[in-house]
């Protein structure tokens, strides 16, 4: 198997098929979702703002797709966007063809903090969907929640509330809650923000474990750009707002994924290109509003 | 970070083997206040029986009978049934009038926060009636109302109404819409995302509430009793027990109708804090 799978990967990069070596096998069945000439602005009359106008974006089977752009540019909104929270003025999202009309399981959501819900268990947190739903039958649903927390490694803190877990612990839990849905697309949306440096690492290796397993088509909204070349197989920079697609750049790097790589000189030049886009972009927003000053900061501080 | 929990979890483990007689004896809170408890009593005692110290007359603290003959009137009060028949009629005052308000305003509440049209059409009104102190009620009330004892009642009820509204009101509307979209992805219907999200979410909020109102009502209650009499039974209420004793030229008895007071509310509150405390285990993992 593991063989099988090694000597399709080196097809695919001989056929110059980059994209991360996801194969046709491994993409067969997972769902695309597309973003077409979306535009979303918010505020009423003379307040009103353009967040996105006229964006396309595609995020393509079985892939993880990262979404960076500078701070303030519309991720958020683009997240609201694809749960189904809001609503495009125009254009449309679409899911597998069918158009996006409401928040629903077939996307799943793990947020920017922690959004377990603090007077359920984690388990209780776990069990809410198919619960809420009656989808599954007692027996299923504690099967499935058990199997889930084996993965996640959370059988001891089961029945805890999210309080007493660690920020970590938090985000596996809420993973967990996510997966039980078996959505076909899920949404990133800065989950590892917050959390120290080594639990972050940890929580991008765990989760990469799981992504790399069943190849869940995958957006991951981030403002790391490194956090973001490590996990995805597409890497999607947004411009300052109004919001458009400025770049897309794939990554070409082997799977399963290690922090070795990064230092590559390929991760590298993947960076560069990134942050130079990047920066143009923060630049603008600094001269236009005068604010943002904050990233340019981040970013020439890095760049010493 | 696992490690963090686990020694926290270790000493869970410990602090629950030791017996209970032992975390009592260790409390160093409880001590404190026991300490500054009798300490209190004791320059109460001093100060209102020397009157004077260092030649300067101690203001206030000596013009009040000291514990001794507190306690000595005390001990002969309660002896008296008239005495327990004002416990009795108080707390029934308070209570009627706390669980009337809890009863209307939690929902009433609840409805001002969910719905928007409801809300458009109830806020003003209410807000103009909530500055309204609930003791100038009092006059309109015994007017209004058949019998002293609804009249009472009545303003009792007001005084918890107001702040369980706005309690119930301000929490239901801070819960982060992230809980609320979680759920919706998941499939929750409205009566779900009320029932599994906003009403568990708000109780926190309702508790406080009703702890502020609870202490409230008892303001409302004794000060209703003093003004209307206390009703035609025998023995109406503590406060009525404080005027007639202030009547009766009984300072003594005064401060003993003061104390029992202060027991009484201090008894209110925490049962309104056990039950909130059986009612939302998740804020009791510290």
């Amino acid at each position: 198997m593991a063989t099988n799978k090694t000597s399709t990967r080196r097809k695919a990069r001989k056929t110059g098929k980059a994209n991360g070596h996801a194969t046709d096998k491994q993409i067969a069945g997972k769902s695309k979702l597309e973003l077409i000439n979306v535009s979303k602005s918010y505020g009423e009359d003379w307040e009103r703002e353009e967040v996105l106008v006229n964006l396309d974006l595609e995020i393509q089977p079985g892939k993880l797709t990262a979404v960076v752009g500078p701070s303030g540019c519309g991720k958020s909104a683009l997240v609201n966007l694809i749960a189904g929270f809001e609503h495009p003025d125009s254009g449309q999202v679409l899911l597998d063809g069918k158009p996006v009309t409401g928040p629903g399981r077939d996307r799943m959501v793990v947020f920017q903090e922690s959004a377990l819900i603090p007077w359920q268990t984690a388990y209780q947190n776990v069990i809410f969907g198919p619960q809420l739903r009656g989808d599954m039958s007692a027996a299923q649903m504690k099967e499935e929640a058990d199997k889930l927390f084996e993965t996640v490694g959370l059988v001891e803190f089961k029945h805890k509330y999210p309080l007493q877990l660690s920020g970590g612990m938090q985000r596996r839990a809420e993973l967990a809650r996510a997966l039980i849905n078996q959505p076909k697309v899920m949404i990133m949306d800065e989950p590892f923000r917050g959390l120290d440096a080594m639990s972050r690492e940890l929580m991008q290796e765990f989760f990469l474990r799981i992504f790399e397993k069943n190849r869940r088509t995958n957006i991951f909204v981030t403002s790391e750009i490194e956090e973001a070349i490590f996990l995805a197989d597409r890497l999607v920079v947004l411009s300052n707002k109004p919001t458009r697609v400025r770049s897309v750049i794939d990554i070409d790097l082997e799977r399963p994924r290690t922090f070795e790589m990064l230092s590559s000189a390929k991760a590298y030049e993947y960076k560069r290109e990134a942050m130079e886009i990047l920066h143009e972009e923060a630049l603008k927003n600094f001269k236009s509003s005068g604010s943002q000053s904050d990233f340019v900061e981040a970013f020439s501080a890095r760049n010493e | 970070m696992t490690d963090a929990i686990q020694s926290a979890h270790d000493t869970t483990i410990v602090v629950a083997k030791r017996s209970k007689l032992r975390k009592l004896a260790d409390n160093k809170t409880l001590w404190r206040g026991i300490a500054s408890i009798i300490l209190f009593i004791l320059f109460w005692e001093v100060s209102s029986q020397s009157k004077v110290w260092f030649g300067i007359q101690v203001p206030f603290i000596g013009k009040v009978p000291p514990p001794s003959a507190v306690l000595e009137n005390w001990v002969e009060v309660v002896q008296r049934p008239g005495y327990w028949q004002s416990w009795y009629l108080s707390f029934m005052r308070v209570f009627f009038g706390f669980i009337v308000a809890m009863i209307v305003g939690i929902p009433f509440g609840m409805a001002l926060a969910v719905n928007r049209y409801f809300r458009d059409i109830f806020f003003p009104p209410f807000e103009v009636l909530r500055p309204i102190p609930p003791l100038a009620w009092v006059p309109a009330s015994i007017i209004f109302w058949p019998t002293t004892e609804l009249s009472i009642a009545f303003v009792t009820f007001l005084g918890a109404f107001f702040t369980i509204v706005i309690n119930v009101l301000g929490g239901a509307r801070t819960i982060d819409v992230q809980y609320l979209r979680a759920a919706q992805s998941m499939g929750a219907s409205q009566w779900d995302l009320f029932r599994r999200i906003i009403l568990p979410g708000t109780l926190p909020s309702i508790f406080t509430g009703a702890a502020v109102g609870m202490g409230i009502t008892w303001e409302v209650v004794v000060a209703a009793e003093m003004i209307s009499g206390g009703g035609q039974q025998s023995g109406g209420g503590l406060g009525f027990f404080i005027w007639s004793s202030y009547m009766g030229g009984s300072l003594a008895q005064v401060v003993v109708g003061m104390i029992s007071i202060g027991i009484a509310g201090y008894f209110s509150s925490s049962m309104i804090r056990y039950i909130g405390y059986l009612f939302m285990p998740w804020r009791r993992i510290f």
